[in-house]
């Protein structure tokens, strides 16, 4: 049971990273590479129209995690409490910046809603990929010092940084060089996804420039995983253990390397959905091929005094874990069809939709 | 440790009374531009139509403030309140998730249908995807409603020996006596603030001598509206409602009243009175004896225990803001009554729209059941108080371990400023709205 809410619940994040992920990439092209003023609304326009129903799978990824592993809930939470809530105030900024840019037409207006909209996303990118850092590397748990737990065993605080700056140290922080890489290929992921969704949902006139920028970006892309891969082995030597005992979850990091590759042919590519198809394989990829490396762990414990933390020892009661999949598998089916509604009746290019009034 | 649990409250007190001044907007709401969808459905006026579409673009500016400050209330049960997640999450992580499942995609998904599509689908299924917008909004209160309803009169549950709360009876989770009541009692508070809400922007149209024809139609509609609900909320759903909380937390109802002391026979209903907590009593207070124990029991000589009877562990921290929270919204809950009741009369003597008087009565009035829903809320978190949830755990036993209170204060202020600068945003884009009104605009 407790495999099987692990299991939706990685795909519900998978599927939030993909979705949203072409909004904050959409974010971060906006900033960077729109100029003219045509340009910056429709790309807006592509993000703005779903930006609402894609974050509902961030509440909903959030919701799960609460109902089906509560200790870990609580002690994420809590022990990242600081770049969580900056993460709260950067969401609600990204919003208001979509929501808001289109209500007045000064120019001035505009552009505070165009920054406020742009540089969070970047930020959040940044963010996220800090945070799968910091899962990947382990923290403190309990807060161990000289040997002895300061809090409850399963409970940690990390400072935003730690003076060394190194996920080596014993008491890491959030920001370190490890997790800024991490960061830093989440920003080039979804930068790279947010422009294939930009030229998939519109005719602006960067369309033609953003393939190369992607085809640069990817070269980027593939230099930071190459080098993350050697540090992730020094961060923490056992990654690589599931993948050899298990070969087949070999699969993911295929995925990823399938969505790699494939975009170097960007330009050869004629059919736009199949390049957004192949960065939505790179996010998919990343994030599954990091859950496999740690599975059953969710949270790896850096001190010998304390264990980490598994699917098994934060879970919920098998009987609620079990009615919540009854009323799951009815929730999705709905979501399923609400999406195909969707879907048929706000396919094609977003340019000619009637946005706002 | 004391300042944390104060903090940590106080955070929690102001993120949610600022997220809750948008939802009852928008789950009343919804409800009327469902029903103005269906007069020009029947009637094929475009008057309604236009209306309805006015208001949805209201509807849409409380949504998005909605939704970005929901999501940190979410996150907030992990980041303030960790012990508490951790200990009662397999129940109450419920019916959140269930929120997330059931409503937030259903009314998020045929949100955006219902603003762009009404020329891709034609007007039937333009107001099905109405429809299901209200139905996702009432769905989420309903949800909400059951984990709050769970914490006032916990159900279902199981506590093994490491104090974690198991759920054992999914079904009590929706059986729960408390939840009923309490979510037709939101809703239709909810239902009263949107009808103060589309009546007062039509008494502004008529004494602006703008749009009057729009201001006729919203003002007609919000009183009538207005009245039945602000009705229905006094009785049955408020009456029923103090009965659960007599029933149940008779240590809030004893505070919520103001009954220090305990009366042989009968107890008094106070309408008047400040709580000296020095002397235990009221000051200046006018009551009308045996009043509520004829309310609550139906019997003039039931005796209700006042305050002496509980232990001070027991009884609510902050007796004068229970207090007064209870008696703000049920004064109130009577004023919307004879507000609506003299605005119905006078409509049907056909001089609603030219006395100047009653018209800036109401467009005054618009603040007020925001406040009621406000206090009502403190009523009920307050008389919950000191358990988080009621009887079992105590409040200062939910709070984040590791958060210190220099942390949690830096992150409230965070959040006071964020949301001032949400909050005038808010304004102007509402007043803009309704300064260009619904009469569509030759673009
Ligand atoms: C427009 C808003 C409004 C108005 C006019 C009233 N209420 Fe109310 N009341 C609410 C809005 C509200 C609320 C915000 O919706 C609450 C908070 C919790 C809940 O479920 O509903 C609530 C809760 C609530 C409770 C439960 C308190 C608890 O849980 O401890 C009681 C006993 C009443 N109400 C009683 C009344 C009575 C007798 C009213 C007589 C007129 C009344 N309310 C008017
Ligand atoms: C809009 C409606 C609501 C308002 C205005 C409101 C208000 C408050 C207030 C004032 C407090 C602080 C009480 C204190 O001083 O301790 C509080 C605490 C709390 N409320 Fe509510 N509440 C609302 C709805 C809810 C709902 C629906 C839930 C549950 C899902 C909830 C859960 C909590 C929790 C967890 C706390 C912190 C613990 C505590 O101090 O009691 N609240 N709320
Ligand atoms: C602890 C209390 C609460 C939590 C955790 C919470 C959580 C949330 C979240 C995460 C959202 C945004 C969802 C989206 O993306 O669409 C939201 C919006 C919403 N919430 Fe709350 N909420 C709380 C209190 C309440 C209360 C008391 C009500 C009413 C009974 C309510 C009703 C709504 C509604 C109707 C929306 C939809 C947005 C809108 O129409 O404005 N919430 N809430």
């Amino acid at each position: 049971m407790e495999i099987f809410w692990y299991i939706i619940i990685a795909i519900v994040l998978a599927v939030f990273f993909v979705l949203d992920g072409y909004d904050f990439g959409a974010g971060i092209i906006h900033l960077f590479f729109a100029k003219n003023e045509n340009d910056k609304e429709v790309i807006t326009k592509s993000a703005g129209l779903f930006w609402d129903s894609n974050e509902v799978w961030l509440v909903v990824a959030g919701g799960m995690l609460f109902m089906a592993f509560p200790t870990f809930y609580a002690s994420v939470f809590s022990g990242f409490y600081l770049p969580l809530i900056i993460v709260l105030w950067l969401i609600i900024f990204r919003a208001i910046g979509l929501e808001f840019r289109s209500q007045f037409k000064y120019q001035m207006w505009k552009d505070i809603w165009d920054k406020s909209f742009g540089v969070s996303s970047l930020l959040l990118a940044l963010f996220f990929g800090i945070a799968l850092g910091n899962i990947v590397r382990g923290v403190n748990l309990g807060g161990v010092k000289d040997g002895v737990s300061v809090y409850e065993g399963h409970y940690f605080f990390l400072p935003l940084w730690d003076s060394s700056f190194s996920p080596l140290s014993k008491t890491p922080g959030v920001i370190d060089w490890f997790t800024l890489i991490i960061g830093l290929i989440s920003v080039v992921t979804l930068t790279i996804h947010g422009a294939n969704w930009v030229i998939l949902k519109t005719n602006s006139s960067i369309n033609n420039k953003l393939k190369n920028i992607i085809f640069k970006l990817n070269i980027v892309l593939t230099v930071l995983t190459i080098f993350s891969l050697i540090v992730w082995q020094i961060v923490n030597p056992n990654s690589l253990d599931n993948f050899m005992n298990n070969p087949y979850l070999l699969l993911f990091p295929v995925i990823y390397l399938a969505g790699l590759f494939g975009l170097f042919f960007i330009k050869k590519i004629k059919k736009d959905i199949y390049s957004f198809v192949l960065s939505s394989l790179l996010i998919v990829g990343g994030i599954t091929s990091s859950l496999a490396s740690l599975f059953p762990v969710l949270l790896p414990s850096i001190n010998k005094v304390n264990v980490p933390l598994t699917i098994y020892n934060t879970s919920a009661s098998e009987y609620g874990l079990s009615v919540a999949l009854n009323w799951g598998i009815i929730g999705f089916i709905l979501l399923f069809v609400y999406m195909i509604i969707q879907k048929r009746l706000m396919g094609g290019k977003i340019d000619k939709m009637d946005y706002g009034h | 440790m004391e300042d944390m649990l104060f903090y940590d409250r106080l955070q929690f007190a102001f993120t949610i009374t600022f997220h809750y001044i948008f939802p009852q907007l928008t789950m009343g709401l919804s409800l009327l531009i469902v029903f103005f969808k269906w007069k020009y459905l029947r009637n094929n006026i475009e008057k309604y139509n236009n209306t309805a579409k006015f208001f949805m673009k209201i509807f849409a500016i409380n949504f998005t403030m909605g939704v970005v400050t929901g999501i940190p209330l979410e996150f907030q049960f992990g980041t303030n309140w960790a012990k508490f997640s951790e200990l009662t999450g397999s129940i109450i992580g419920q019916t959140l998730a269930m929120e997330g499942m059931f409503s937030f995609f259903l009314e998020s998904s045929f949100l955006a249908l219902f603003i762009f599509g009404e020329k891709l689908m034609g007007q039937k299924l333009h107001f099905l995807t109405g429809f299901l917008v209200f139905l996702g909004s009432w769905a989420s209160g309903w949800f909400i409603l059951a984990t709050n309803a769970w914490m006032q009169h916990p159900v279902g549950y199981e506590i093994l020996e490491n104090g974690k709360f198991v759920l054992n009876n999914f079904g009590a989770l929706f059986t729960n006596p408390w939840l009923l009541p309490a979510f037709l009692h939101n809703q239709l508070a909810s239902v009263v603030t949107s009808s103060f809400v589309v009546a007062s922007i039509g008494a502004f149209y008529i004494l602006r001598n703008k749009q009057t024809e729009y201001g006729k139609l919203f003002l007609k509609t919000g009183v009538v509206f207005g009245l039945i609900s602000s009705v229905l909320l006094a009785f049955p759903t408020g009456d029923w409602n103090a009965k659960n909380v007599a029933k149940y937390q008779p240590a809030a109802f004893a505070a919520m009243e103001g009954i220090f002391e305990t009366e042989e026979a009968g107890a008094e209903i106070v309408l008047i009175g400040q709580p000296n907590m020095v002397e235990k009593k009221l000051d200046n207070k006018i009551a009308v004896p045996n009043i509520l124990s004829f309310l609550t029991y139906q019997e003039w000589d039931k005796q209700i225990p006042g305050m002496d009877q509980f232990k001070k562990e027991e009884l609510p921290d902050n007796v004068p803001a229970l207090y007064y929270s209870y008696h703000i919204m049920v004064g109130l809950g009577t004023i919307f009554i004879a507000v609506m009741a003299l605005a119905l009369f006078f409509l049907w003597r056909k001089k609603l729209y030219s006395s100047k008087a009653l018209l800036w009565t109401i467009m005054f009035l618009v603040p007020f059941p925001y406040i009621a829903n406000i206090t009502g809320w403190y009523t009920a978190e307050l008389g919950r108080q000191p358990y988080l949830v009621y009887g079992l755990l105590k409040t200062s036993e939910g709070i984040s371990p590791t958060v210190s209170s220099g942390n949690t204060l830096f992150t409230l202020l965070g959040f006071v400023a964020l949301y001032m600068l949400l909050g005038l945003l808010f304004l102007v884009l509402v007043g803009k709205t309704i300064n260009e009104g619904p009469k569509p605009q030759t673009h």
